[in-house]
């Protein structure tokens, strides 16, 4: 309380200390730079404490509009439409421009949820034991499920047990080392993305 | 033109260049669209049409320019099939009431041995090359297309020319009857028709814009196909103004189409093995999907290569270059029976990757009572979403319906990075591959997908590394080195883009463009149209960020990378005429410069670079590949290089777009006998009914949609303050006639039911949705956004409950754009309830 | 209009063609609003209705920038929108007036650019002469060296005298601190040479950010060119000499093209300037300094118990 009590006070100090009227009274322009304050002298963008500036691309539609992703350290700090690019020219619409809401949202999933079959409640669990566990899920089906041939000798080598979906919002990248692995290595055919809805 | 596509709303930043059109060239805008939008408030005409009727007024459109002989001539002679004959033996749908020649009622498909050019056989453009009915013939193919060009009448007058035949076909799209159809007013009609036929010719082009609104039908690829014959009838395709450009709604949804998180293809549009097409060996397989003429000539040197980058030394000429490892397809596997085949036990594991099947996935009551009958769900997501909460955050969970202790799923949520906190490379819709730095390090047990994959990949081939059973060798040879950095172990990006972008295999150097690619094994390649990505080791050509300057071109080369081979206008042959001239001095962009005997562009050219104007095959040569095809013919993927007016294989529904109504109509079709399409793929059962045409019960048209505020299934921008607060809530917005007949005021509730589900909405009393007048019936039309769900700030009930499981034959994509409901005052009643069995006591006829 | 637009790429920009960039490029602005921002002299906004899509990127990019809390009214049943009017903590917002049938009928054929459904990105006016700045007696509020109007956080007290002195209802008191908020046209931004955040980001160019001589200008251009084009009903609200200029105001330094009466969009047909019924800023100052403050100050001690 006492601290709070404090910065009230700390603040109406301040505020008297920059008062302008006295300088007002002096002739100087009342409404206008006599009466700058401190914060007002002192503020500068936000941007100008970024370390790096990084150059991205939208995440939500297919636009493909450029943005700048500010960062000062570990933090993002700000997101804004990039001036360069011929698509957007620095633009953007109310999705683009929530993109730092997004990257930056206290809601975000930080840490791997767990919930065991008929359980209430997800539980905290190690990123690692989540990646082991679901490995040998991911063998396990596999190995119960994996058709080499089809009853009329069709070679198919496959199994139907293990579906992925999900792709166009991730990268090229990812969808590639996604499909290499799921199709190329495990035999997996039920595998889809939202270019189908 | 946008028709099928809400651009404004939906793509704001592309509708900056609309505007730009109109500001710099005058351009009119035309607005085609059940919905009075955004999009419609900055366009110049709006024509209003019934949801599910675009076709009717397609080929409306297609009837107007023929009979009124507005076509660009000189164009569509040379560069498309519209003079090529057709076997006698084709009858179309104005003969046989709404079917085409070759239907097998059994089968429930067309056999397209009918639709050939008369005396060749014509391959599909598209993945599946394999013409699947009429032609297992790949010897006939090769023979009847390399010993000359396809038969063809210039004189148009051939009873069976593509000509005569689409003037058959479309005669009864009248005005009065796209008015009848549509519901939209013939004068409306006829002033868009006049203003597409006076912007064409050597001076003008127009562009057309689709998105969804156009996918989201079972006649939607139909639809497309009728907007790309306009096109290539008023010579607006393959020059700049032209093109029919797809909207297309995620990041890199293009790019998850080419490089394909999806069944049915391989990188680069190879289409995946299938049990039910003689792919048993990669001979057959080669020999059955590779077309002898055009550019798909070269299909082995993609696929060898493609072996040789997923199998690396295990490739072998003798084992087919690991060929046999390659899971082989039975069937439709994409989303819908996915779905189904997690309700009916088959898929026991789901991967979820960015996606809220829940939400945005179709008749999603049925989605989430099929849901507990998964063994083990991973979930990657940024947020919590209603698929990983369904269980105890659900409605029916809340009411205590379900209970989590029945549900028997073991559920992993896995906290996934965005662009910034991971690198890497988005597709964008026009093609675009734009490169996206990471700035930072993830936070605590945030991980991007290439994290989750790559070290999921490394756990597996460990856990299988002593196996010794043969099922388990194409994941033991699978290549996986890829470099990691950082305290998280990330692999490297950019070693995933040189893989995809293919090098030599013994000297590991990077491929500079596709035409490098090998059949022999000598070069490895991930995907090939992305080859000249990253064309040096030390060149990422995805990173440039130089645009033209003021006085450049405007094409922007070297701002980032367009595949195929930076092309950022495809077919820009068809940019200048015949002879090789440009159309006309303000539409320049591509010219034969005979004296340095080569094509000059201000574009990658999309032909052979000293291919002249006036070559001829000699066909005495039995030329294959691209010297089959002569100087006059732009679209190098078709094996005559002719845009296909009239398409002879390759769509499972007709090879010209024809009107039916949607699967469910309050109206009989008033065109033809054939209600719906005869292909439409449908799953009817318990939970997935379908309403009868004109059903009492179900007496209004629904229509689903996107909001600019919101992202697809919302988790994005429902959990965002900032976004969420501009629509904070579900609505369905119906038009003040029918809000009157029912007593509902604005902001009323209201509970809006179909077979498959009912769900209450909040009323947005609006003119924006108007009534159609449709062959003599009042027809309420309705619609409601689908974003939300229980999760975030901004919530509202699923619209995707109502949607049925019914898809395009083509695409395999749902019809949530144009299907029937009942509406009616108040909230949901516990009998209204999508969860029990009601379903099948509503469903019934008798009710 | 062709003077925003620019497809091309400016030539400075082509001195950025790396990813990674060391900090914000120097002068953003020159590349996004093509303009140098310089202190001393005015500047301001130009909202031409008639590019605007209804996007409301413009609220995104200023919530967003100034961290402005979201209004969470739920559904307002007014059209597409739902955050209601100008506030302490929305600084732009997009009106929506829906006018789809005319004549009795829905239309089809229209005029061209915006029509029939109304869209307006609302704004700090920023007055020539601001009820607000003269009725403040802290001399919070006050006129910047860039010619525009902004509270001052670490000196505004939270009396409130500004917001009845507002003509067009822009400014109020947040619930959070209790302190007058408003658009600042983005200070901290132009101190940095960056276009203030909703114009930067508008995907249309409704929203143009520039000298406001110049914009007044451009406005006049554009209010020509809509003429000629047909679109009869397009007239300026803001510019030296029309309406919103009334009663002592002047000219807004934000200022619009509308498509149809200002009363349609919510605006005041004759604002006039309230310091004809408020006491003169400084001398009210001098009165009631201390015990405003001080009142102020006991206020939020209460507030934080």
């Amino acid at each position: 309380m006492a601290n709070e009590r404090q910065g009230v006070w700390g603040r109406v100090r301040a505020g008297l200390r920059d008062w302008s009227v006295p300088r007002q009274l002096r002739g100087e322009d009342a409404l206008g730079a006599a009466a700058e304050s401190a914060d007002s002298r002192r503020t500068r963008p936000r941007l100008e404490e970024a370390d790096r500036v990084g150059a991205s691309i939208c995440p939500y539609c297919a636009v493909g509009c450029g943005q700048l992703i500010y960062a000062r350290g570990d933090e993002i700090i700000h997101v804004e439409g990039d001036p360069r690019s011929p698509i957007n020219r620095g633009t953007l619409c109310p999705k683009g421009a929530a993109t730092f809401g997004w990257l930056s949202n206290p809601n975000r999933l930080t840490t791997v949820k767990y919930r065991a079959p008929g359980a209430d409640r997800w539980e905290e669990r190690p990123l690692d034991w989540a990646m082991e566990r679901i490995a040998q899920l991911v063998k396990r089906t596999r190995d119960e499920t994996f058709v080499r041939q089809l009853p009329d000798g069709t070679t198919v080598n496959h199994t139907l047990a293990i579906a992925e979906l999900g792709g166009a919002t991730l990268d090229n990248e990812e969808n590639y080392l996604l499909k290499k692995l799921l199709s190329g290595g495990l035999g997996m055919v039920f595998i889809e993305n939202q270019a189908r809805i | 033109m946008v028709m099928g596509s809400n651009m404004a709303e939906n793509h704001p930043i592309a509708f900056r260049f609309v505007l730009e059109a109109k500001e710099r060239n005058g351009a009119t805008i035309i607005h085609v669209d059940p919905r009075f939008t955004r999009t419609s408030a900055l366009a110049d005409l709006y024509a209003p049409v019934r949801a599910g009727s675009d076709i009717a007024f397609l080929g409306g459109l297609i009837n107007y320019i023929l009979e009124k002989d507005l076509w660009f001539k000189e164009y569509a002679l040379a560069y498309t099939n519209i003079a090529t004959i057709i076997e006698d033996a084709f009858q179309g749908a104005e003969a046989l009431d709404g079917f085409f020649s070759g239907w097998d009622e059994d089968k429930h498909i067309y056999d397209e041995t009918s639709w050939q050019y008369r005396g060749q056989i014509v391959p599909s453009p598209m993945a599946e090359h394999y013409s699947r009915q009429g032609h297992p013939e790949p010897d006939k193919a090769e023979e009847s297309l390399t010993s000359g060009p396809p038969p063809t009448d210039p004189t148009l007058q051939h009873p069976n020319c593509v000509y005569q035949i689409m003037r058959r076909h479309y005669a009864r799209y009248t005005p009065e009857m796209v008015e009848r159809v549509t519901g939209c007013p013939q004068a409306t009609f006829l002033q868009v028709a006049e203003a597409i036929t006076r912007n064409s010719g050597r001076e003008r082009t127009g562009a057309w814009c689709y998105a969804v609104g156009w996918t989201h039908h079972t006649t939607g690829v139909q639809m497309i196909r009728a907007c790309a014959i306009i096109q290539a009838l008023l010579g607006n395709i393959g020059r700049p103004g032209g093109g029919v450009l797809a909207l297309r709604g995620h990041a890199s949804i293009q790019g998850s189409t080419d490089i394909p998180t999806l069944y049915h293809l391989l990188p680069g549009y190879l289409p995946q093995p299938s049990s039910t097409h003689p792919h048993g060996t990669l001979a057959d397989y080669m020999r059955v999907e590779s077309a002898p003429t055009g550019l798909w000539h070269n299909f082995p040197k993609y696929i060898v290569s493609l072996l040789r980058a997923w199998y690396g030394d295990a490739a072998a000429e003798a084992n087919e270059w690991g060929y046999g490892w390659v899971p082989k397809i039975t069937g439709d596997h994409s989303q819908l029976p996915m779905m189904l085949a997690i309700r009916d036990g088959t898929i026991k594991g789901l991967l979820l990757m960015g996606q809220n099947p829940v939400i945005g996935g179709h008749n999603t009551t049925m989605i989430r009572e099929a849901l507990p009958n998964l063994e083990w769900l991973v979930i990657r997501e940024t947020f919590e979403n209603e698929t990983a909460s369904y269980w105890y955050k659900s409605p029916e969970a809340l009411r205590g319906e379900i209970r989590p202790e029945d549900n028997q799923t073991e559920m992993f949520m896995l906290p996934a990075a965005l662009p910034g906190e991971k690198e890497g490379t988005f597709t964008n819709t026009h093609r675009l591959i734009q490169w996206h730095d990471q700035v930072v390090e993830p936070r605590a047990d945030i991980r991007s997908d290439l994290w989750f994959t790559y070290h999921l990949g490394k756990r597996l081939k460990e856990l299988y590394a002593d196996s010794t059973d043969p099922k388990d060798l194409p994941i033991q040879n699978l290549t996986w080195e890829y470099p990691e950095h950082g305290r998280i172990a990330e692999p490297s990006a950019e070693a995933v883009l040189r893989e995809i972008n293919g090098y030599s295999w013994l000297g590991r150097e990077q491929i500079a463009s596709f035409a490098d690619l090998k059949d022999d094994g000598s070069t490895a390649c991930g995907c090939w149209i992305y080859s000249g990505v990253f064309p040096r080791a030390d060149l990422n050509h995805a990173r440039s960020r130089r645009g033209d300057g003021p006085d450049g071109p405007g094409t922007h080369l070297n701002w980032a990378f367009a595949w195929p081979a930076n092309r950022r206008l495809i077919y820009n042959r068809a940019a200048a005429d015949p002879e090789g001239k440009p159309w006309s001095e303000r539409k320049r962009y591509t010219w034969w410069n005979a004296e340095k005997g080569e094509w000059d562009c201000l574009d990658a050219l999309d032909f052979e670079p000293q291919k002249a104007p006036d070559y001829v095959p000699d066909w005495s040569t039995r030329p294959h590949g691209m010297d089959a095809l002569d100087g006059k013919s732009p679209f190098t993927f078709m094996a005559d290089g002719k845009g296909q007016l009239f398409s002879p294989s390759g769509l499972k529904d007709g090879p010209l777009p024809t009107h039916y109504e949607p699967v469910e109509s309050p109206v009989r079709n008033p065109l033809y006998g054939q209600q719906d399409n005869p292909a439409t793929k449908k799953w009817e059962s318990a939970d997935n009914r379908y309403h009868t045409v004109g059903d009492p019960r179900f007496p209004y048209v629904l229509t689903t949609y996107r909001l600019t505020e919101h992202h697809s299934g919302g988790i994005p921008t429902r959990l965002v303050p900032s976004t969420a607060e501009l629509q904070p809530e579900g609505f369905v917005e119906i038009p003040p006639e029918l809000a009157r007949e029912k007593g509902i005021a604005n902001l009323d509730w209201a509970t809006i039911s179909t077979a498959r589900g009912a769900i209450e909405m909040k009323v947005l009393v609006t003119e924006r949705l108007r009534p159609f007048a449709i062959d003599g019936q009042q027809v309420y039309q309705i619609g409601m956004p689908w974003h939300f769900g229980w999760e975030g700030y901004a919530t509202g009930d699923i619209a995707n409950a109502l949607t049925a499981v019914v898809a395009d034959p083509n695409s395999s994509i749902h019809e949530g754009k144009a299907f029937t409901c009942d509406l009616r005052k108040g909230r949901l009643r516990r009998g209204d309830s999508e969860a029990s069995g009601d379903r099948d006591a509503v469903a019934s006829p008798e009710g | 209009m062709v003077e925003r637009y620019p497809t091309a790429i400016p030539p400075r920009a082509l001195d950025y063609t790396g990813a990674i960039m060391p900090q914000l490029m120097p002068d953003e602005a020159e590349l996004t609003a093509g303009l140098r921002i310089v202190p001393g002299r005015t500047y301001g906004f130009f909202t031409d209705t008639s590019l605007c899509i209804g996007c409301k990127a413009c609220e995104v990019a200023c919530k967003e920038w100034n961290a402005l809390p979201a209004a969470n009214l739920g559904l307002t049943g007014e059209s597409y929108d739902n955050t209601a009017a100008l506030s302490a903590t929305t600084w732009r917002h997009v009106a929506f007036v829906e006018q789809i049938s005319a004549g009795g009928a829905r239309v089809t054929a229209m005029q061209p650019y915006q029509s029939n459904w109304l869209m307006m990105s609302d704004v700090c006016k920023h007055c020539e002469r601001a009820g607000c700045l003269e009725a403040c007696p802290t001399g919070s509020l006050f006129r910047t060296e860039f010619g525009t109007v902004v509270v001052q956080q670490d000196i505004c007290n939270g009396c409130g005298y500004c917001v009845p002195a507002c003509p067009f209802g822009v400014i109020t008191t947040s619930e959070v601190d209790g302190k007058a908020h408003k658009c600042t046209l983005c200070y901290d931004r132009m101190k940095g040479g960056l276009e203030p955040a909703c114009a930067k980001a508008c995907p249309t160019d409704s929203i143009q950010f520039g000298e406001l001589g110049e914009l007044q200008g451009r406005a006049e251009r554009r209010l020509a060119t809509l003429h000629e084009r047909g679109v009869a009903n397009a007239s300026l609200y803001g510019a030296p000499g029309t309406p919103g200029t009334t009663g002592g105001i002047g000219p807004l330094h934000a200022f619009f093209l509308l498509l149809d009466r200002p009363e349609r969009y919510g605006l005041p047909v004759a604002p006039t300037l309230p310091s004809r019924r408020v006491r003169p800023a400084i001398l009210a100052g001098l009165a009631t300094m201390a015990g405003i403050a001080l009142a102020a100050a006991a206020t939020f001690m209460g507030e934080k118990k």
